[in-house]
């Protein structure tokens, strides 16, 4: 029977929790890097054992983790980041020139095809590539080139997010940054072209602006890499052409607002997010957490509400905090603010609480194992 | 978890000529990371500066490169405080010389980690 690991990354450490297939229990292995912040932990599809994690504090900054064993034992790997030639200036939160800086890592994207070539996204926002298993890395400078004087931070600060690979075609790639917007690179991040339009952002003077929306997260099945899905700020979004044009599809969805986006593992027209009230209030609307499920692609939208709290629930789940997994039927889980960890095997029918009260969830990966 | 780091190798007794030995002690988070005792004893080259203490520091455990000064800079960590004898020496440059006590082994170098909540 196949067993699942899940990678989670919490605001004091990593804790890596087994199961052995049946998804209803599950052994808690950690912390790792107890009192660290970790962003994102992530193995490699090619070679599970392979993981990297990425952890900082506000006073050591990034150190950036390897392990060869599934999580038993890590080493440091390289912890350079260095922006490529002069990093000029982005917008600050007031609308003033502001001068690049590397703060952390926020996502990792290893290769579907080899555990030593992998992304990394950056605040301030930045790609960057590791063809060496982590050891050094070099920044995609491209990315920036373009618009980047123009970007401005979010709330959570100008940050690298999302990096999708096209498994059949890896020059073709997918990045989101917050609040800047979304990015599609043909020839593997040698230059790329903003993907916004169609989008509305009221915040912004031009609603219809090509840069500035804030996109939390994009979603994509891998056997439909055209077709991608997007919660913004307000409004989840899809796109069939690529991310050349985004429409609507929030549909009967009690608030679009949220942070996390997945497609399931063998429905590319199923698709989950988890509503909270507005951008203020990062709450489920009416203290119950649901997570919301169409089946349609969009615009038609059902509650998923079994196992879930329904009453005084004021947490929220973060935009890396959700993840789905391989098995048929396909398993889903997600972390919230409260620490939390929630799991389905049943694609969202029924939830069960994993046991175990862990710091806030910040990421959540979910790994089937032979 | 394992870890890279350790207790650095053992020397000959006693600092050689133009070496100082000094003694220092790392942030809890520092010492984990580097799986480094509460305290460490360093041999740093003449002149015994501030600056030659964590150069030592990062020489001994390359792991820690980028978590008491930052890289691109070279820059001590915003966080990051360096205190002797009762004093901060945090906001001295560098090149500035360590305290004799300090530099003789019978005070200790602290690295600490600012209180800032968190």
């Amino acid at each position: 029977m196949p067993k699942v690991r899940l990678l989670l990354g919490t605001r004091k450490g990593a804790f890596i929790l087994n199961s052995k297939g049946n998804r209803k229990e599950w052994r808690v292995d950690g912390p790792h890097f107890g009192g660290w912040e970790v962003l994102h932990v992530q193995g490699s599809p090619a070679d599970p054992d392979r993981l990297y994690a990425s952890t900082w504090t506000d006073w050591h900054g990034q150190v950036i983790h390897r392990s060869e064993d599934g999580g038993r034992s890590w080493e440091v790997v390289g912890n350079e980041f260095a922006y490529e030639g002069e990093p000029g200036t982005h917008l600050w939160y007031d609308g003033t020139p502001h001068p690049w800086e590397f703060k952390r890592i926020w996502h990792f994207q290893v290769s579907p095809h080899d555990p030593d070539t992998l992304f990394a996204g950056a605040e301030d926002a930045a790609l960057f590539r590791s063809g060496d298993g982590g050891r050094s890395w070099r920044e995609l400078p491209a990315l920036r080139a373009q618009t980047g004087s123009e970007w401005q931070p979010g709330a959570g600060g100008l940050c690298l997010h999302t990096i999708l690979i096209d498994p059949g075609n890896p020059d073709r790639m997918y990045v989101a940054i917050s609040a800047a917007g979304a990015f599609r690179s043909d020839d593997g991040g040698a230059s790329w072209k903003v993907t916004t339009g169609g989008l509305e952002s009221e915040f912004l003077p031009k609603p219809e602006a090509e840069v500035g929306h804030c996109v939390h997260k994009l979603a994509m099945h891998p056997s439909r890499p055209d077709t991608l899905f997007m919660q913004k700020h307000w409004d989840v979004c899809r796109s069939d052409d690529a991310g050349d044009h985004w429409t609507e599809v929030s549909g009967n969805l009690p608030s679009d607002f949220g942070f996390p986006i997945a497609v399931h593992a063998h429905e590319p027209e199923t698709v989950y997010v988890v509503p909270i009230l507005s951008d203020m209030e990062h709450y489920p609307p009416d203290g119950r957490l649901r997570v919301y499920r169409s089946r349609t692609g969009g615009h038609e939208w059902e509650a998923l509400t079994r196992g879930l709290p329904q009453k005084d629930c004021f947490v929220n789940v973060l935009r890396d905090a959700f993840a789905v997994d391989t098995l048929d039927p396909c398993g889903i889980y997600f972390g919230t603010t409260g620490g939390q960890v929630y799991a389905s095997d049943d694609a969202g029918d029924h939830w069960e609480e994993i046991p175990g009260s862990f710091p806030r969830v910040l990421s959540v990966e979910a790994q089937v194992l032979p | 978890m394992t870890k890279e780091g350790g207790s650095p190798p053992a020397g000959p007794a006693g600092p050689g000529k133009g070496e100082r030995e000094v003694r220092v002690s790392l942030p809890g988070h520092l010492r984990n990371l580097a799986d480094a005792p509460p305290e460490v004893a360093l041999r740093i080259p003449e002149p015994a500066t501030i600056g030659a203490v964590v150069n030592a520091i990062e020489m001994t455990y390359p792991m820690l490169r980028g978590t008491i000064r930052e890289i691109e800079t070279g820059k001590r960590r915003a966080y990051i405080r360096y205190l002797a004898c009762g004093e901060d020496l945090s906001h001295r440059p560098e090149s500035t010389p360590l305290p004799e006590p300090v530099a003789s082994g019978q005070e200790v170098f602290n690295v600490i980690g600012a209180i800032s909540g968190g």
